[in-house]
């Protein structure tokens, strides 16, 4: 800014190279290149995933950052790599550099530069929150969502965080409780997350779910699956000693074996189902005794601390 | 004017008579570290005796406190008087107290420019700017090792997914003590050593302007860190660096000793900056302007900002909790009208601009010795210093992306999202600037180069991957995983410690006259930069993978990948102690002078003796030109450190305050 054009760094010595034009062709096929791997090649294998449609958006959104990323990367790193080896001290030369100021064309080409970059990825990460599809990203709402799936009344599912495990009620089929969490395909689920002592994360990583469990809230995170298979389920918030342990699977099944399964768990949990709270979005803390007397007539030790005693859980 | 403006006689510091002669008194007798380790233990007994008393249930006092379960007010009240006894113990109240009553102040610690000689000042509260910056460095070598012994720890339980080296419980402390050391000493890990050292000779001043204050906020840190390694004596903490409401409520007695050390550094952190600020604003010399200022001093400034600015968040966060544990509010339970999100609001106002704290620094002694061992001017100045200035307002307006998960309004995720990406045009200013330095420049790769050229590689990994984080979509996989952790140690551990590095490197010469040894300091580097490198970058992989943060057990087919950074993890860990080793046998053992100006540095402390005189300069010098004028053949000096008498009272003269007031 404080520079007069003459002190332009490519009007340096007359005949000298010109540095300006080698970095541009030294960087312009490593960049080409290694945007071009990324893209075929490691593309399809980022996380995580395309199971579903709220996966494949942040698959598709870390594939766009780290193709935009690529070149700014590569930049850095070809002029630093180059003016070090181009312009390191060599022995017995013992004058000083050009005094070069700075350089407004150069400065404000940087400043133009990163500023559009970062306006697009802005504009762009903000599309694809709140494009209808993708249902706010799998990323939990709060209580009252403003980004939904489109087609359809989406199944709601209940998660409750508890130290230190999750479990999931349906509403929809009578309330149950269970373990297992089961979702069909093609069918848009609301995953109201809650928690009954401090705050877990559910996080559905082939899902693309990530939701804080708060106690006294009711985080909504909207996904439609769009293959079957098996997910992991993890607590993704510190929680206390058992945080690394709170794990489970879950299944993403075709729409007529979820129905079977819901409904014969349904009537099978129909005795244990009486004795828990009134399905509600949230749950009191006194309520959690009276959880885990329920719990512990299906057969599950109590939550409170004690599910883990004595010994260590191990990991699949 | 009607004010008489000259005292009657000289004062002494804090407005007290002139200093006394030195003490003479032998040393056990005079107010030093162990009178303060005396007062600290008085002063716990003390406490802890008072919260006993208040919390019984026989007195009947507070009955919804002595009725609740609360342990939590003897120790709360014990850390608070052992600070006050420590405090006391090292002289803080003495001349304050003394001149309350009138009494001659006993030239015990008056001394604010000039330090006896010897190693005991170093173990007291001294005003010396110089003691204090020496006293900040040693400590802080100490609590990054301690810290980093606990990361060790952590990588040794990492080792294996289902064979355990510690219990649950221990492996939960270790990661919240690691992560709340790391996070709040290392705050003043640069401002504290080389910005009290240096800023006072970089501007030409004589001293800095609160120089009790200054040493108030060292001495609260050796508290800080003694109070948070206390809290593993009953049990830790179980809830990391962030202490998420109502985890922390609900933990055992150790979470007190988190939340007392966290408000206490904080209070350590407004002190320190505010002292920087005031000294900044006031004591340049005459001819320093702001656009002289050198890049150290800029990033110290906009540091000193962020710290007195977000600090009293976090000391009033802190505060809520100790309420809430102590006093049973309910200011984060939901269920009783409290919010936990009032919690994570309070500490990520706190906490992001935390994370520029700890980069800001860095950016400055980067952009400090570049251009000294580039031979050439630095490029686009006002470039940098905006830079700095747009990440200083910039970080308070980012701290939602840290709640994106969170269940909070979901109407605020686009404009989070948008301040989050805004800061890195800033941020790049600084890549702008290092590398139109580098243009035909005479790169000299010393050892303080090389640890800034990692510094920029290092945080141009963290800077990019942050990009990655504060888009909501690719941040509802990537949230609270390694890939975070990753993120945030390439910024801080890739960037403020090794712009640390470089930093100790270039001015311990100045700071005590001795050079480190370069061949092992070039040892250093090679095996810390590419063990550092092998350590993080794997865990982007991992986090990416599915493996959260703070986990004791992780999925079996990231065994080999986290052994790899594990043993990684154990070089980079040899690659401290060898800076430990180096440091002690450069400065103990072998002692080889360094009194001129290695590195030909036009800066302003360089122009001084190493170390500087008391009083750093004979004269209050007269800066002529710039700090970067290297290649201009005529350059004048960057400063006339004799200048004619009167040269200051002229400079006051003219000086639009004193023409308005004529």
């Amino acid at each position: 800014m404080a520079a007069s054009p003459t002190e332009a760094p490519q009007a340096g010595e007359p005949k000298g190279p010109n540095h300006g034009l080698r970095i541009f062709f030294i960087w312009l096929p490593l960049t080409i290149a290694a945007d071009l791997l990324i893209w075929i090649v490691l593309g399809p294998h980022l996380p995580p995933g395309s199971m579903t449609d709220t996966a494949h958006s942040q698959q598709w959104d870390i594939l766009v950052l780290a193709v935009l990323a690529v070149p700014i990367v590569a930049f850095v790193l070809v002029f630093a790599a180059y003016a070090l080896i181009m312009w390191r001290h060599r022995e017995g030369d013992d004058e000083d550099g050009p005094p070069i100021h700075g350089h407004t064309g150069i400065q404000a080409t940087w400043i133009t530069v990163t500023a559009v970059i970062v306006l697009f990825l802005a504009a762009f990460g903000t599309y694809e929150l709140a494009w209808p599809g993708f249902a706010g990203a799998g990323a939990g709402e709060g209580p009252s969502a403003i980004w939904t799936p489109k087609g359809g009344t989406p199944l709601q599912i209940q998660v409750i965080g508890q130290q230190w495990r999750f479990t999931y009620r349906y509403p929809q089929f009578g309330g149950f409780e269970t373990t297992a969490l089961m979702l069909p395909v093609d069918q848009p689920v609301q995953f109201n997350v809650t928690s009954l002592d401090v705050i877990h994360s559910f996080w559905a990583y082939q899902l693309g779910v990530k939701s804080d469990a708060n106690p006294g809230v009711n985080n909504i995170a909207f996904t439609t699956a769009k293959q079957t298979g098996k997910f992991i389920v993890r607590c993704n918030e510190l929680c206390g000693l058992w945080h690394g342990a709170m794990v489970n699977y879950g299944q993403v099944v075709p729409m007529a074996t979820f129905r079977a399964w819901a409904a014969h768990t349904e009537v099978q949990l129909a005795p244990i189902t009486a004795l828990l709270p009134a399905y509600a979005t949230v749950y009191d803390p006194t309520l959690i005794p009276q959880i885990n007397k329920a719990m512990a007539k299906s057969g599950i030790a109590g939550a409170n601390g004690y599910y883990y005693p004595p010994n260590d859980p191990v990991q699949p | 004017m009607a004010i008489e403006t000259q005292p009657e006689r000289a004062q002494g510091s804090g407005g007290g008579q002139p200093a006394a002669a030195r003490s003479s008194r032998p040393w056990w007798r005079r107010p030093a570290i162990h009178t303060a380790i005396i007062g600290a233990v008085i002063g716990y007994l003390v406490g802890s005796f008072l919260g006993s008393y208040l919390t019984g249930t026989g007195n009947g006092l507070y009955p919804n406190v002595s009725l609740s379960d609360s342990k939590d007010w003897p120790i709360v009240l014990g850390y608070a008087f052992a600070v006050v006894g420590w405090l006391a113990g090292l002289g803080v109240f003495t001349d304050t107290f003394r001149q309350m009553i009138g009494r001659p102040l006993n030239g015990q610690n008056t001394q604010e420019t000039e330090a006896p000689g010897g190693l005991a000042k170093y173990f007291r509260y001294e005003l010396d700017h110089k003691v204090v910056g020496i006293q900040y460095l040693v400590g802080m070598i100490i609590y990054f090792c301690t810290a980093g012994l606990f990361a060790m720890g952590i990588r040794t339980e990492l080792l294996s997914p289902t064979h355990h080296v510690f219990s649950s419980q221990v492996y939960v402390e270790i990661v919240g003590e690691h992560g709340t050391m790391m996070m709040m000493l290392m705050t003043s890990v640069i401002l504290g050593p080389f910005g009290n050292y240096l800023v006072p000779l970089m501007i030409g001043s004589k001293r800095v302007a609160f120089p009790r204050v200054e040493a108030l906020s060292f001495w609260l840190t050796p508290c800080a860190f003694l109070i948070l390694l206390s809290g593993l004596l009953v049990g830790g903490f179980p809830f990391g660096w962030t202490a998420y409401a109502p985890l922390s409520i609900q933990s055992t007695i150790g979470a007190d000793s988190y939340a007392m050390a966290f408000g206490l550094m904080g209070v350590s952190m407004i002190l320190a900056g505010f002292n920087i600020i005031v000294t900044v604003i006031c004591y340049r010399a005459p001819g320093m302007r702001w656009s002289r200022l050198p890049m150290f001093v800029w990033a110290m400034v906009s540091t000193s900002f962020l710290m007195v600015l977000a600090a009293p968040v976090l000391v009033g966060g802190m505060y809520m909790i100790l309420a809430d544990r102590t006093a049973q509010t309910a200011l984060f339970e939901d269920s009783l009208g409290g919010s936990s999100y009032l919690y994570q609001n309070l500490f990520w106002f706190f906490g992001h601009p935390e994370v520029y704290i700890l980069a800001l620094p860095g950016f400055g002694i980067v952009l400090e010795i570049i251009p000294v061992m580039c031979r050439k001017p630095l490029f686009a100045y006002k470039v940098a210093a905006a830079g700095m200035i747009g990440v200083t307002l910039l970080s308070f307006f980012v701290w939602q992306h840290h709640l994106f998960m969170s269940g909070i309004n979901p109407d605020m995720r686009p404009l989070f999202m948008l301040t989050t990406e805004l800061i890195s045009i800033p941020t790049g200013f600084i890549f702008l600037v290092a590398l139109g330095t580098f243009w035909k420049a005479k790169i000299r790769f010393t050892v303080p180069m090389l640890f800034a050229l990692a510094m920029l590689f290092n945080f141009l990994i963290g800077g990019v991957t942050g990009v990655f984080v504060s888009d909501v979509p690719a941040d509802t996989t990537l949230h609270g995983s390694f890939f975070v952790m990753a993120h945030f140690h390439y910024t801080i551990m890739g960037g403020l410690i090794f712009a640390f590095m470089a930093g100790v490197y270039y001015w311990l010469p100045k700071m005590t006259g001795i050079k480190l040894n370069q061949t092992l300091g070039k040892w250093q580097f090679w095996i810390m930069f590419l063990a550092f490198n092998s350590t993080f970058l794997p865990l982007f992989g991992i986090g990416m993978a599915g493996q959260p943060r703070r986990v004791f057990e992780y999925a079996r087919n990231l065994q080999t990948a986290n052994d790899w950074v594990s043993i990684s993890s154990f070089f980079l860990g040899g690659s401290i102690l060898l800076f430990v080793i180096n440091f002690v046998y450069s400065t103990v053992i072998v002692r080889e002078r360094e009194v001129g100006n290695p590195w030909r540095s036009r800066g302003l402390e360089w122009q001084v003796a190493s170390p500087p005189p008391p009083g750093n300069f004979e004269r209050v010098p007269v800066v002529i030109s710039g700090p970067y004028e290297y290649g201009t053949k005529d350059a004048p000096p960057v400063a006339d450190l004799h200048p004619p008498p009167g040269v200051l009272s002229a400079a006051i003269a003219q000086s639009p305050i004193v023409q308005a007031e004529a």
